[in-house]
């Protein structure tokens, strides 16, 4: 092996991250074997190609409407959840978003949150930030739980422990909650839920994502397995939900289909287990809910990627995470190496208008291309068409004036310059066939070391006869022209 | 919604069923135009020739213009758009002359098929002669099956072999169908299903030479799969993959190798040792 990375590398650029965790065999297994699992069991859940396709399509339809009139959906939801004694927030920066989650639990005196999951909330870096305020944010999704307790980041957007297994669980659980140490799946689960069930019961305020926002009745659903979101949206006083302006749909029926195509796209299931419809606080002859419900809208490069035809393509997701499952590339380096919060191939897509291509130069590179991810997407996002134009724009000089934030973060004069020369060699017959007169003829005088392709291959040396050069031989001179006859 | 953890049985393989695209064939011409690719044109020139051979088998006169070059797919999906254009574009002036075009390689027929759309995209005028140019163009073993709609006697003996196709060009060509009822009209061929048949081998044009250390885990998972499938040998009609897995094997040194399924193709047919 060659071209090794400098270390001083290593944690800062993706290729770095990447080394790292394909050296980790424990991390390789762990994700191979988890999203091989769930590749069957969306495979098994969508045993109908034609239902499939039909339902990706009306998916596609649905999110594109929403879109296509989003300012007026958006006023329409606030109009209703403030009918429904819902309180709205509009954030544009995650900083934003922050102060007004802190201003709501300082107004209550708050000490306590205990949350639901939410990747909104990871984009925030909502638990450090009410940290540093003294208040304490307990996840309570059994993922995020997990690491939580170990100090790190979601690892999936919908399982955001699975880098670990049932051993590394088990140790951690015994380091860090005294435990006993066990692998009984069952046992682990019993353990996390008698810590956070007392939680739940002594928060001032809940906190969740939302996964539809529906304009028309002024509602917020939220999917969910374990009944933590149940828990965290009725048993404190207080629920404040937190979601991306993108997530509001027109009406309830619009819901169905949605709803269908983000539990069998993301765990094969028909339905979640709970399906948590939220229409305003308790009511006075309600016995239960929480006093309280605030909403936060979260703008955050969104309205960025609206305003730009193709890139608001990215708006139509649904947050199910089958692209990931599906990624060859993630499946091996696994969430951690892309650096922030959407891994995988949404989150090359979504993550440039958030924080600028500048900070993630190297994820429109990091993909083959190979489009499982938009074969897979149940709103039909043209994820490698997306991925092809953020090159576009990453290489982009100033003067082309790139359209995505901080575009042309990979702007170099030197390979734009051999990619002229390519240009003019492809284009010129007479230099193309002059290349190849010298490559055949020379071949064999081909370095072993060509760079990176030699870190995995062996040095390609061309044939002694190009096909050009067959052809003219087999076919003689009638075969050889191009052009009208 | 989350959940915790999986101990789910390795080497899942299973994939959502297909549905796969309507094409409509037009009938057998008299001529046709082959579009050799760059890569076939270095690197596996004999391959070329030998789907030349197999398009003069069903009584077809080949054409090979002398002008070509390359389809312009390395500069595109690095997002050097003017140059790209710039080498579609002599390609496409080239390609003007009405006659099918065929090609050995998935990836390169769906640049054509799908690509110079997005190319060509700001250009109406352009659009048309993109739009007559894709309507036109055929992956290889697309071509043999559903335009030749080749009758074929095998004679090879007994094989056992693995299939590898392009991802980009199954997913959107189906190239892959394609080619699995292609060998599977030669009785003496038997095609051995390998682990993750449906994933990327880790070429991706300039992937592999920007992303060496996933393309290289890619690919060295890949190999490992084929030749645990027990086949004696890969076919794949892309040169890419190809030069992809074979550079791959030979740097581990083993002696497992793939070849362009048109040499495969051709040696089944007509008896003659290929390359």
């Amino acid at each position: 092996m060659n071209q090794r990375i400098p270390v001083t590398e290593l944690e800062s650029s993706f290729r770095g991250r990447a080394s790292e965790a394909l050296a980790d065999s424990q991390l390789r297994t762990n994700f191979r074997t988890a999203m091989d699992s769930l590749m069957r069991k969306r495979a098994d859940a969508f045993s109908d190609p034609d239902e499939r396709e039909d339902l990706r399509e009306l998916g596609n339809h649905i999110k594109a409407r929403a879109l296509s009139q989003l300012p007026d959906l958006l006023e329409q939801l606030e109009a209703k959840l403030t009918e429904n004694g819902v309180k709205v927030h509009w954030a544009e920066t995650t900083e934003e978003a922050n102060q007004i989650v802190h201003g709501i639990i300082e107004a209550k005196k708050g000490s306590q949150v205990v949350k639901g999951k939410s990747m909104v909330s990871e984009e925030m870096e909502m638990n450090d930030y009410l940290a540093e305020r003294n208040v304490e944010c307990l996840e309570s999704d059994m993922g995020e739980y997990i690491v939580q307790l170990d100090g790190e980041k979601p690892s999936h957007i919908i399982m955001p422990a699975i880098h670990k297994n049932r051993h590394q669980v088990a140790r951690l659980f015994h380091n860090k909650l005294g435990v006993e140490e066990t692998d009984d799946v069952n046992e682990l689960i019993r353990i996390g839920r008698r810590t956070l069930r007392e939680k739940f019961m002594e928060a001032d305020v809940g906190v969740s994502g939302v996964n539809f926002a529906i304009a028309e009745t002024g509602t917020l659903l939220l999917v969910e397995n374990e009944g933590n979101g149940r828990m965290s949206t009725t048993a404190p006083p207080v629920h404040v939900a937190v979601t991306g302006i993108e997530k509001v749909v027109e009406n309830l029926r619009d819901v169905v289909p949605l709803v269908s195509l983000l539990t069998r796209s993301a765990l094969g299931q028909p339905i979640t287990t709970y399906v948590n419809l939220i229409s305003g606080p308790r009511k006075p002859d309600e016995l239960d809910g929480p006093e309280e419900v605030h909403l936060v809208l979260l703008d955050n490069g969104r309205t960025r990627a609206f305003a730009d035809a193709q890139m608001r393509q990215t708006l139509n997701c649904i947050r199910c995470g089958a692209c990931m499952n599906h990624c060859p590339v993630y499946t091996r380096v696994g969430g951690h190496t892309y650096g922030e919060v959407y891994p995988g191939p949404i989150g090359k897509i979504v993550t440039p208008h958030m924080v600028g291509l500048k900070q993630v130069p190297d994820h429109p590179s990091a993909s083959s291309l190979c489009g499982a991810c938009g074969e897979v997407c149940p709103v039909k996002i043209p994820i490698p068409e997306l991925l092809q134009r953020l090159r576009q724009e990453n290489v982009k000089s100033p003067k082309e004036h790139p359209q995505v934030k901080d575009g042309g973060a990979k702007y170099s004069r030197t390979e734009r310059a051999v990619w002229r020369v390519w240009a003019g060699l492809n284009t010129s017959p007479a230099i193309y066939r002059l290349f190849l007169w010298g490559a055949t003829r020379f071949g064999k005088l081909t370095p072993k070391n060509v760079g990176p392709w030699t870190q995995n291959h062996s040095a390609p040396v061309p044939a002694r006869r190009s096909l050009h050069d067959l052809a003219r031989q087999h076919l003689g001179s009638q075969g050889t022209k191009g052009g009208r006859s | 919604m989350s959940e915790l953890f999986y101990d789910a049985a390795p080497n899942a393989t299973r994939v959502a069923p297909e549905r796969p695209k309507a094409r409509a064939y037009p009938a057998k011409p008299s001529e046709i135009t082959l579009f050799g690719t760059c890569v076939m044109d270095l690197f596996f020139p004999e391959a070329g020739l030998d789907a030349i051979r197999l398009l003069e088998r069903e009584g077809i006169r080949v054409h090979f213009p002398q002008e070509q070059s390359c389809c312009g797919q390395p500069a595109w999906t690095s997002g050097y758009v003017k140059e790209a254009r710039e080498v579609a574009r002599a390609q496409l002036n080239l390609l003007d002359n009405g006659q099918p075009v065929v090609v050995p390689s998935g990836s390169c027929a769906g640049m054509f098929r799908q690509h110079y759309r997005e190319v060509f995209a700001d250009e109406p005028d352009t659009l048309k002669r993109v739009e007559d140019l894709a309507e036109r163009t055929f992956e290889l073993t697309e071509f043999l099956l559903h335009v030749c709609q080749v009758q074929w006697q095998d004679l090879g003996k007994p094989t056992q072999i693995a299939l590898h196709t392009s991802c980009s060009a199954r997913r959107e060509m189906n190239t892959h169908l394609h080619a699995r009822q292609l060998l599977g009209k030669l009785e003496k061929v038997e095609r051995l299903e390998h682990d993750h048949e449906s994933e990327c081998c880790g070429f991706g044009g300039t992937f592999s030479v920007r992303m060496p250390e996933v393309a290289g885990a890619m690919v060295q998972d890949k190999t490992r799969s084929l030749m645990d499938s027990g086949a004696v040998e890969m076919v794949t009609a892309d040169g890419g993959c190809l030069m992809n897995i074979n550079g791959s094997l030979e740097k581990q040194e083993v002696r497992f190798r793939g070849r362009h399924l048109a040499s495969f193709l051709w040696e089944r047919v007509s008896g003659e040792k290929t390359s």
